[in-house]
């Protein structure tokens, strides 16, 4: 069974680079077609939030900023616990073409597995996990 | 160090909730927290022979683990690591880029027409 990391599509857009990025790194952009709120503090490490009628909120990070070609942010995996600290990381690029903009988008991460996960989502490996971290252990106590 | 298998994880847990009373069995505990084999027979219309040989699997598959309860009758936790591996799987499912990108590219279209 494959399990889905990385989620790409690409479009082709009758419209110019630099309305697609507007569409997709400004508050006004995002909440007109992605959020029905949003907030975008627009520059690498800031953060942004969207927010739907449902009560849904989602909590963006923003990780690359390379106006007009490259926008990309992290966000939280939907139904995980709100503690967890796996993300996805999504990366839009904006290519301009005769006719518009070829918009690709790129979401990854989502067959990600923390230590602590491994941990106790894999009970057949529990002996091989706790030999590793009996390792680590030992080398943190040696280093310090 | 073998390499932790997300996919047979997740397979796992699909397995496991394709079966009627397993699923019945897993939102008891859900629901109503740890339980030992007798309570939930009490409980769901299964036989104890049969929720004991489910509970079997799915302490294998890591979604129950037994732990000690009163009177020396082992308790069943829920645990709730492999159902989350299940729910990343489900999670890249349900994104759903295609409408959105629709909705982008409608967004672009109408703000084209209005300024236009």
């Amino acid at each position: 069974m494959p399990f889905p990391d990385r989620i790409e599509r690409t479009v082709e857009i009758a419209h110019p680079p630099a309305n697609v990025w507007a569409a997709l790194t400004t508050a006004e952009g995002l909440s007109a077609w992605f959020g029905q709120e949003a907030a975008i503090d627009l520059r690498p490490g800031g953060s942004a939030w969207m927010k739907w009628d449902s009560g849904h909120t989602a909590d963006m990070r923003v990780e690359r900023v390379e106006e007009p070609r490259v926008f990309g942010f992290t966000w939280h995996i939907f139904g995980l616990p709100d503690d967890d600290p796996r993300r996805t990381y999504v990366e839009f690029t904006l290519e301009p073409t005769d006719a518009g903009t070829r918009l690709t988008v790129v979401e990854s991460g989502f067959a990600q597995l923390p230590d602590g996960a491994y941990r106790t989502a894999y009970d057949g490996n529990t002996q091989g996990w706790a030999s590793e971290l009996g390792e680590l252990v030992d080398y943190l106590d040696a280093a310090a | 160090m073998p390499r932790p298998d997300i996919e047979g994880v997740a397979e796992q847990v699909f397995v496991a909730l394709a079966d009627p009373s397993r699923r019945a069995i897993l939102a008891e505990l859900a629901t109503g927290g740890p339980a030992t084999a007798t309570d939930l027979a009490d409980r769901l219309p299964i036989t104890r022979q049969a929720i004991a040989k489910h509970l079997a699997l799915l302490t294998v598959a890591g979604l129950v683990t037994a732990e000690p309860g009163e009177r020396r009758r082992v308790r069943y936790r829920l645990n709730s690591a492999p159902i989350q591996v299940a729910q990343q799987f489900l999670a890249a499912l349900a994104r759903d880029w295609d409408t959105r990108l629709d909705a982008l590219k409608d967004h672009l279209e109408r703000r084209a027409r209005g300024s236009a």
